[in-house]
């Protein structure tokens, strides 16, 4: 492949990234599309809009996010040949716990600047649900979250706190009962309900221009390590990792480091049970491009074409998909797509918990297994930025009853 | 000058009796490969003027939990894009007059591969495309090449559909152009007779096709 002047053009007008995106939509929602492509255009370019953005990231959000030197753990992995020097993104102090909110933010404002007056989302481990209800509770809309009936039991404290917020959870019971059917009865309930209602997608997929005004919007995540390293350290970083379900936190990372050549990029599927078992995540790793939910990317699918079940121990990354511009970075190579077993993740769960007081989600911990494997390999000068997506607390349960069944089962960890 | 269409044909002669045509969707492959070619054989005896052939498909978006049950069942028992070929080409084996069109969602034909499914398509004496998510914006897809191949691409238009819009829908369509009377998925409410009535002749102006209108049908 030819190398390109500049990986952050894209998509082009009709949203595509290569061959990877576009507008996969019914005719009953294209009207609507355009309209949303219409108005985040007019967003983006008036300061206005951006004023509001900034004055909730940084009174409601908290944001900046800390730039966090991980000493314990840069420790942990150092060997005698040497060991990144790693930094935590700290995304899960951000308000609700995790990077879902900052997206919200800025679509709850968009859905407003259209008069919108019903929010409608998917969510999988109920991070972007939470994030949802906080931002219809705080803008007064109502809102209805579809949710697997798979993962309403899984992430049960994340369903009571959208009910607290005043959220209504669907549950999804069609299909595998996860994301994937989550989203395709969102989409149901937006094409019976244009006039007055909004889809908030949660990451960087959907039909354009969810994946680009996604990204744009989780962008700060990146902006800021920029910054807050120069600041530092006095330079760029070296190496980022992320984990990838959709992948909106890793290409809010990413994003504006695409063009510096000199800064590797790592993104981390969930590998399941093993990718050679079938039960996983890996979209890149294991599937092949294909139309889904509006967009062209590579999906987990059959020789026939019908959409796979994902598995992963963690509902964040539990999806068949990934977002387009993800699947050009792939093919492009600009970007390197892994991928990180459950077991590997509750691992580097049960590290990062003891090593630094930080409870990770098992989204984030897939990120930090991968940097365990790669951390003592790099130079001890490299720069190292995992992205912290979210916090834990969602996740004991799922950690708790993993724990026991291995016990009852007798299999070492 | 495009050839006329199975489909073609039988709106002329519609045109001819001067009655409505009465197109009946199933789903290819439900509840077993058999009994689904029994179902549509029987079709046209039962009043059927066209036959619309459901692709099964394990996400299908914009329908209703009837036709999801449907698709699901069919895949429970083996159904393929290679068996709904297989199936249209038996029917058509034995019925050489009646429209066939196949719907469903692009994915299963994407990777079946375009050119080799039209080539299939066509002969297994297929007439017709519905692909419910690719709009006009992606015509390059599917819609250019199945014209090319000679298969008519069937349009949906829908209450959204305003009118500086219909013209870019309509401007590729052949064989007739499809009315989604609701805004909704499949089954899942009714249409009124009246808004029915003033989309179809707005859509008229537009466009010279023949005209169905589908999806806000729950009861016979």
């Amino acid at each position: 492949m030819k190398s390109l002047n500049t990986y952050r053009a894209g998509p082009d007008e009709d949203g595509h990234f290569g061959i990877f995106g576009g507008r996969y939509v019914a005719e009953t929602l294209m009207p609507l599309i355009l309209s949303v492509e219409k108005a985040y255009s007019e967003a983006k370019n008036d300061p206005e809009f951006a004023c509001r953005m900034s004055y909730y990231f940084s009174q409601y959000v908290g944001r900046p996010s800390p730039l966090y030197f991980a000493e314990r753990l840069t420790g942990h992995l150092a060997s005698s040949r040497g060991g990144a020097k790693i930094y935590f993104k700290r995304e899960d102090l951000n308000h609700t716990g995790a990077h879902k909110i900052n997206n919200c933010i800025g679509q709850i404002l968009l859905a407003k600047r259209m008069g919108k007056t019903r929010i409608i989302a998917e969510t999988g481990a109920g991070m972007h649900g939470v994030a949802v209800a906080t931002v219809c509770a705080l803008f007064d809309i109502p809102c209805v979250i579809y949710m697997g009936s798979v993962d309403i039991e899984r992430q049960a404290p994340n369903v009571l706190r959208m009910n607290m917020l005043g959220a209504e959870v669907k549950p999804v019971t069609s299909g595998s009962s996860t994301l994937k059917d989550a989203m395709n009865d969102a989409l149901r309930d937006w094409v019976a309900n244009v006039e007055d209602t909004y889809y908030l997608i949660g990451t960087v997929a959907g039909p354009h221009p969810y994946p680009v005004m996604v990204r744009d919007f989780q962008s700060v995540i990146g902006e800021e390590v920029r910054q807050q390293m120069q600041k530092a350290e006095g330079r760029l970083p070296d190496t980022l990792v992320a984990c990838i379900g959709g992948g909106s936190n890793a290409l809010g990372l990413f994003f504006p480091f695409l063009d510096d050549a000199s800064v590797r990029i790592v993104a981390v599927e969930a590998a399941g049970e093993g990718i050679d078992t079938g039960r996983h995540a890996a979209s890149l790793t294991a599937g092949a491009p294909g139309v889904l939910h509006g967009n062209r990317t590579y999906l987990l699918q059959n020789e026939d074409g019908q959409i796979n079940e994902a598995h992963s121990i963690s509902a964040g990354l539990d999806y068949p998909g990934i977002g387009p511009e993800h699947s050009w970075l792939h093919d492009v190579k600009r970007a390197e797509y892994v991928s990180i077993t459950d077991d590997e993740a509750l691992d580097a769960f049960h590290l990062c918990t003891r090593l630094e007081g930080i409870i990770p989600a098992l989204e984030s911990a897939h990120a930090i297994a991968q940097v365990c494997k790669m951390a003592g390999g790099l130079a001890r000068d490299n720069l190292l930025v995992l992205n912290m997506s979210g916090r834990g607390d969602k996740d004991l349960d799922t950690v708790a009853k993993f724990k026991s069944s291995q016990k009852s089962g007798g299999t070492a960890a | 000058m495009t050839v006329e269409t199975r489909i073609g044909r039988r709106f002329r002669s519609l045109k001819d009796e001067g009655r409505g045509g009465l197109v009946i969707f199933v789903t290819a492959g439900d509840p077993n490969p058999e009994i689904s070619l029994e179902i549509i054989k029987s079709l046209p005896a039962a009043g059927a003027d066209i036959i619309e052939l459901g692709m099964p498909f394990s996400d299908p978006m914009a329908d209703g939990p009837a036709v999801q049950a449907s698709s699901l069942r069919a895949l429970k028992s083996g159904a393929s894009m290679k068996k709904t070929l297989d199936l249209a080409r038996a029917f058509r084996a034995g019925d050489d007059e009646t429209p066939l069109v196949l719907m469903g969602y692009y994915n299963p034909i994407y990777i079946y591969g375009v050119d080799k499914f039209l080539a299939d398509a066509k002969t297994a004496g297929v007439d017709g495309l519905i692909i419910v998510d690719l709009p006009p914006e992606e015509n390059e897809d599917l819609c250019l090449p199945a014209i090319r191949a000679g298969i008519n691409f069937i349009f949906l238009t829908t209450p959204t559909t305003d009118n500086a819009r219909l013209p870019k829908v309509v401007e590729q369509a052949s064989g007739f152009v499809y009315y989604v009377s609701i805004t909704g998925t499949t089954g899942t409410a009714s249409a009124d007779l009246g808004d029915i009535k003033a989309a179809v002749e707005r859509i008229g102006k537009q466009t010279d096709l023949p005209i169905a209108v589908g999806f806000g049908i729950k009861t016979p």
